[in-house]
C-alpha cells in the first residue's frame, strides 16, 4: 500500500474526470490521473498508490522497482492479485 | 537497465559495506530507524542488518499503515460493517486484523456485507452500481493514501452521491515520529524517512528532526543499495556532528512533494485534536478526518461508532515493536500463537509489518553484532 507500483499508461478514458487504462503487472485497469501534475500520455510510466497515479517515472525506474516487488514476493503477489481481482468491476466504468 | 545493474551490483554493496564500517565513528554505538515498513522489509529480504558493521544497529519504526490501527478503530469498523444495507468496503489486509470482538472477516461470516477493494474508486463504483445500498469506505494509510481517498470524497460531491461514505482514519507521518523521539526509553541517533510517503509531502516535514532534536535525516529508495547507501549518508552526518536532511530517493521524490496531492488533502481534510495509535496511544495532530463541509460523506458523523479505546491483546507485543522497543523475535508469541495464518497483531498481519517480514524470511534469530545482543 505504501509502495507505489510501476505501470504504463495504455489508454486515456476520460480526459476531463482523468481516468486512465494503466497497465499494472500484466492486468489492466482503470486508475485516476487526478493527482498528477499536467495531462497523463499513453505510454508514460506512472507509480500507483490504491488506483491513483501519485507521479511519472521513467522507464528505468519503473523496472527497478518492478524488480524489487517482485522480490518480496507473497506481499507483491497478494497486492496484484487484489488488483486482478477487483479491475473488472472498475473495467466496466 | 542501468539502474538495476548498479543497485543489485554484489561489488558495490561490498565497497559501501567497506565505507560504511571506515565512516564508523570509534567508540560509538549508532541506532539509526528505518521508519518505513517497506524498508524493514527489504532490510529482511535482503539480510542488510548482517551487512552493518559492529555497533550499528537498525531499529524499525511505525511506517505500516494497518499495523497502526488501534483495536478500537476495528471494533468501530466491525460496528459500521453490521448495521443494516451497509456494503463496507476494505483493503485486503484490514479484513484479517483482529478486533476485540473479531475481526471484520469474522464479520463477513455473521452476514455483515463486507468487501475487498483495491482502491476508493472501487468503492465508489459500488456505491453508483447500488443506489438502495449504503457503501462505506475504510480509509487507511498515511499521505500515500489520504490523497487518493480525498479526491474520491470530491467526485462523490462532483456526481451527487450520496450513498457512499468514508470511515476516515488517515494519519500522518510527522507527529509518531515525534512521539517516538520524545520517548524517553529509546535512543535514536537518526532517521531512514520513507520514500514513496516524500513523494507525497517531500522532505520539509522531516526539518523539525534535524533542527530541533538534532537527529540526521536520509530520505531512501527501497533498493538494498538505496538503503545502505542512505545508512552511509547518517553516519557521515553523525561522524562530521551534520544534522539535515538529505534526499537520497532524488530519482523520485522532489523536495515540494506533490503540490497536488496535498492541496486535495487540505482541501477536504482536517486534523483531528488527537488519534489513537496502536503503541503509541493518543498523539495530538496526528490523524485526519473530513472537514465539516464533507460531513454527508462522513461515516462517523452519519453513524454512530463505540468509539472506545481497547487495549491489545494481553500476549501481543505490536506497541512496542512499533516504538522500536521490541524485535519481533523477542515477543513471545512469535511464530507460535501468533503467525500470518493466525495473526494476533497487526504487525504480523500486513505485508508491511516488521513481523511479517520476519516470518516471511525465516529470520527469527538475532543479528550478529547486535547493540542490544
Amino acid at each position: 500500500m505504501c509502495l507505489g507500483i510501476p505501470a504504463q499508461i495504455v489508454e486515456i478514458v476520460n480526459p476531463e474526470a482523468k481516468t486512465a487504462k494503466a497497465e499494472i503487472g500484466g492486468v489492466r485497469r482503470l486508475v485516476s490521473c487526478a493527482l498528477l501534475e499536467g495531462e497523463a500520455q499513453v505510454g508514460e510510466w506512472v507509480l500507483i498508490h490504491v488506483g491513483f497515479a501519485l507521479d511519472r517515472i521513467d522507464e528505468e525506474q519503473a523496472a527497478e522497482t518492478l524488480q524489487l516487488l517482485s522480490d518480496m514476493g507473497e506481499a507483491y503477489e497478494r497486492e496484484l492479485a487484489q488488483i486482478r481481482e477487483t479491475a473488472g468491476e472498475t473495467d466496466t466504468k | 537497465m542501468r539502474y538495476i545493474d548498479e543497485f543489485r551490483s554484489g561489488e558495490l554493496a561490498r565497497a559501501l559495506t567497506k565505507k560504511l564500517a571506515e565512516a564508523m565513528p570509534s567508540g560509538r554505538e549508532l541506532a539509526l530507524m528505518e521508519v518505513c515498513g517497506g524498508h524493514t522489509h527489504a532490510i529482511y529480504k535482503h539480510a542488510i542488518d548482517e551487512l552493518l558493521p559492529a555497533g550499528l544497529e537498525l531499529v524499525h519504526g511505525p511506517g505500516c499503515p494497518v499495523c497502526v490501527i488501534p483495536v478500537g478503530r476495528v471494533d468501530d469498523a466491525v460496528s459500521l460493517a453490521l448495521e443494516p444495507n451497509v456494503i463496507f468496503t476494505t483493503f485486503g489486509d484490514m479484513m484479517r486484523v483482529p478486533g476485540s470482538k473479531g475481526s471484520l472477516l469474522d464479520a463477513r461470516s455473521q452476514g455483515a456485507d463486507v468487501r475487498m477493494v483495491y482502491s476508493p474508486l472501487d468503492a465508489l463504483e459500488l456505491a453508483r452500481a447500488n443506489p438502495e445500498r449504503e457503501v462505506i469506505f475504510f480509509a487507511i494509510g498515511f499521505e500515500t493514501t489520504a490523497p487518493s481517498t480525498a479526491v474520491t470524497v470530491l467526485q462523490a460531491r462532483v456526481e451527487g452521491i450520496e450513498n457512499f461514505t468514508v470511515f476516515c482514519n488517515h494519519v500522518t507521518i510527522g507527529p509518531p515520529l515525534k512521539a517516538i523521539l520524545d520517548a524517553p526509553e529509546l535512543r535514536l541517533d537518526g532517521l531512514i524517512a520513507p520514500g514513496h510517503v516524500s513523494t507525497v509531502i517531500g522532505s520539509h516535514p522531516y526539518d523539525f528532526i534535524a533542527a530541533e532534536y538534532g537527529r540526521p535525516v536520509v530520505v531512501a529508495g527501497f533498493e538494498p543499495l538505496d538503503i545502505l547507501q542512505s545508512v552511509l549518508m547518517l553516519v557521515h552526518q553523525l561522524a562530521e556532528g551534520r544534522s539535515e536532511v538529505e534526499n537520497q530517493y532524488t530519482r523520485v521524490v522532489r523536495e515540494d512533494g506533490n503540490p497536488r496531492a496535498l492541496k486535495a488533502i487540505e482541501q477536504t481534510m482536517e486534523l483531528r485534536d488527537s488519534f489513537e495509535w496502536r503503541g503509541l496511544g493518543s498523539i495530538p495532530k496526528s490523524g485526519l478526518r473530513l472537514r465539516e463541509e464533507f460531513a454527508e460523506w462522513d461515516a462517523e458523523r452519519r453513524y454512530t461508532v463505540p468509539g472506545i479505546s481497547v487495549p491489545d491483546h494481553k500476549a501481543c507485543q505490536c506497541g512496542q515493536v512499533l516504538r522500536g522497543l521490541v524485535k519481533p523475535w523477542e515477543c513471545k508469541v512469535f511464530g507460535t500463537a501468533c503467525t500470518p495464518e493466525r495473526p494476533i497483531g497487526t504487525c504480523m498481519v500486513s505485508s508491511e509489518g516488521a513481523c511479517a517480514a520476519y516470518y516471511h524470511y525465516g529470520r527469527n534469530r538475532p543479528k550478529r553484532g547486535s547493540v542490544s545482543a
